[in-house]
């Protein structure tokens, strides 16, 4: 099956330095718990068309920074019943700089993985007095996540995978090579086996998060890792998991941690 | 328009004498080499109409994955199965129906999609919709559809 992987197709090489002074890891040595199975990881980046490529270099030709720039907004609005905006807590958004190369990540309070969204709410509703908080998957999550990413871009993606996160880490991994729907297809066959091959129009990357949320310019908005993998599993004639669920939350967990060594990149431009 | 109502009766029971004889998914007969000997509707295939149903994204979506010369004027041939330029020359027509039946037969967790198979799934869907699958899950392709491709198939003697 490795056989297949075109990676002729792979065009390795092309350097992306964000703003002329962001330098992002595209491709590196997969993390050793991928023994066996990767020996090199590659943003998804590696595998769009060079205009695709250029649209993330700068921030004036990336669309998904307009987004960022209504989270900056959000940010220092003031929300709920104690009057406060995120800005009166972390004072500014570079303060988050290290969450999105760390997230999901195990809450102790909580008892639980929690991904940046999950964080957000939990600002919400338990420091803010918010009684409405943004939707798991709403434009206003997304601006907020896309701002938290940016803020982060350059940054060693490092999710910790053991200790308290190994059964969610289990799980995801469980998912990640489960076949799913009509077509039995898993994340692996797609992603692991043939990343570098087209399948139809696409050409197939690693499917990594590290540029998430990405501005797809099929959608023309910015688009959350769980609606990715919703659309991954829907591809495969099936039903797939709640956005937000436990097992969306593990198999980004476990996604995340294949992606450990390259850099955050969110909001990338993706097709 | 008499003539052509004559016509319309013709095709209906032509239509339902060829039902008659489809076989049910769960009911295809397969050797241990992953090979379907009987028709799967005792009608000839029609290798053009394969042709069609090989290359629709809503029907087999076969290009997804295989390039083929014969197809040429269409975009977009995918790369994750093998060039099937020359396929009839590989395989036998009962082993082609066998492997758009379930590839899983003749190669074990074949990424290629089990065209003619209703159950056994994990977390089946209503097509491409993201709901349940319903309780009567239809294969991915009919069983003429698959005698169709198979004919298409069998048109590919050159490299
Ligand atoms: C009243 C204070 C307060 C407000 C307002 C607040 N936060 Fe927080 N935030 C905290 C505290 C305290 C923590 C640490 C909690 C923990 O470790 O679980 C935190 C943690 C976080 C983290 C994770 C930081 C890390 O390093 O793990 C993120 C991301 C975050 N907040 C985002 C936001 C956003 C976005 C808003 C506005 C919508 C917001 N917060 C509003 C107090 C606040
Ligand atoms: C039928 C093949 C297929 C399967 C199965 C599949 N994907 Fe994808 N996936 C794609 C295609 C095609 C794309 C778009 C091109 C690309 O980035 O790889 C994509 C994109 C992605 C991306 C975006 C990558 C980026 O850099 O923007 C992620 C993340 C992803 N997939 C994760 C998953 C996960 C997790 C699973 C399993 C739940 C999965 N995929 C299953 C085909 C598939
Ligand atoms: C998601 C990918 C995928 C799709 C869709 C797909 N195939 Fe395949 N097919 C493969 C792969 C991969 C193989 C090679 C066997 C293996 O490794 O599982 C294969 C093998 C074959 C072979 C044997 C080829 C040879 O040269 O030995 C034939 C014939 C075939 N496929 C026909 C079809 C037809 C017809 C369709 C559509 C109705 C189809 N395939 C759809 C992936 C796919």
């Amino acid at each position: 099956l490795a056989a297949g992987v075109g990676l002729a197709d792979i065009r390795t090489g092309g350097e992306l330095v964000i703003n002329g002074e962001i330098p992002i890891v595209t491709e590196t040595a997969a993390p050793e718990h991928l023994a066996g199975a990767l020996n090199t990881i590659y943003s998804g980046w590696v595998f769009r068309t060079d205009e695709t490529r250029a649209m993330q270099a700068d921030d004036f030709d990336n669309p998904g920074m307009l987004y960022v720039e209504q989270g900056i907004e959000a940010f220092n609005t003031a929300m709920g019943t104690e009057g406060n905006s995120c800005a009166s807590c972390h004072e500014n958004p570079e303060s988050l700089a290290g969450v999105r190369a760390t997230y999901p990540q195990w809450d102790e309070a909580h008892g639980e993985v929690q991904t940046v969204e999950m964080q957000v709410i939990e600002c919400q509703t338990e420091r803010m007095g918010v009684a409405e908080p943004y939707g798991y998957d709403s434009q206003q999550m997304r601006n907020m996540v896309a701002l938290i990413a940016s803020v982060g871009r350059g940054q060693t993606v490092n999710v910790a995978m053991d200790g308290p996160a190994a059964e969610a880490w289990e799980l995801g991994r469980e998912i990640y090579y489960t076949q799913y729907g009509q077509m039995e297809l898993s994340c692996a066959q797609c992603h692991e086996n043939n990343y570098g091959n087209l399948i139809r129009a696409d050409h197939l990357s690693q499917g990594q998060v590290n540029g998430f949320p990405t501005y797809r310019l099929k959608n023309a908005n910015i688009v959350s890792i769980h609606n990715r993998f919703r659309g991954c599993i829907r591809d495969t004639r099936g039903e797939p998991y709640a956005i937000g669920s436990p097992e969306f939350v593990a198999l980004e967990l476990y996604v995340a941690s294949r992606g450990n060594g390259l850099t955050v990149e969110g909001p990338a431009v993706r097709n | 328009m008499k003539r052509q109502m004559l016509l319309v009766a013709g095709i209906a029971l032509a239509a339902t004498s060829v039902q008659a004889d489809v076989i049910a998914p769960d009911d295809v007969v397969m050797s241990e080499y992953g090979e379907v000997f009987e028709s799967l509707t005792g009608a000839p295939g029609d290798a053009a109409r394969g042709a069609e149903i090989f290359a629709s994204r809503s029907g087999g979506n076969c290009l997804a994955c295989h390039a083929v010369s014969a197809l040429s004027d269409q975009p977009w041939h995918g790369e994750v199965g093998p060039v099937l330029d020359g396929v009839a020359t590989r395989w036998e027509e009962p082993a082609l129906r066998g492997l758009l039946v379930n590839a899983d037969v003749t190669f074990p967790d074949s990424i290629m999609p089990a065209f003619y198979k209703v159950s056994g799934f994990t977390r089946p869907g209503d097509a491409f919709t993201t709901r349940p699958a319903p309780a009567d899950l239809q294969p991915i392709l009919e069983a003429q559809q698959i005698e169709d491709i198979i004919a298409f198939l069998m048109t590919l003697t050159d490299y």
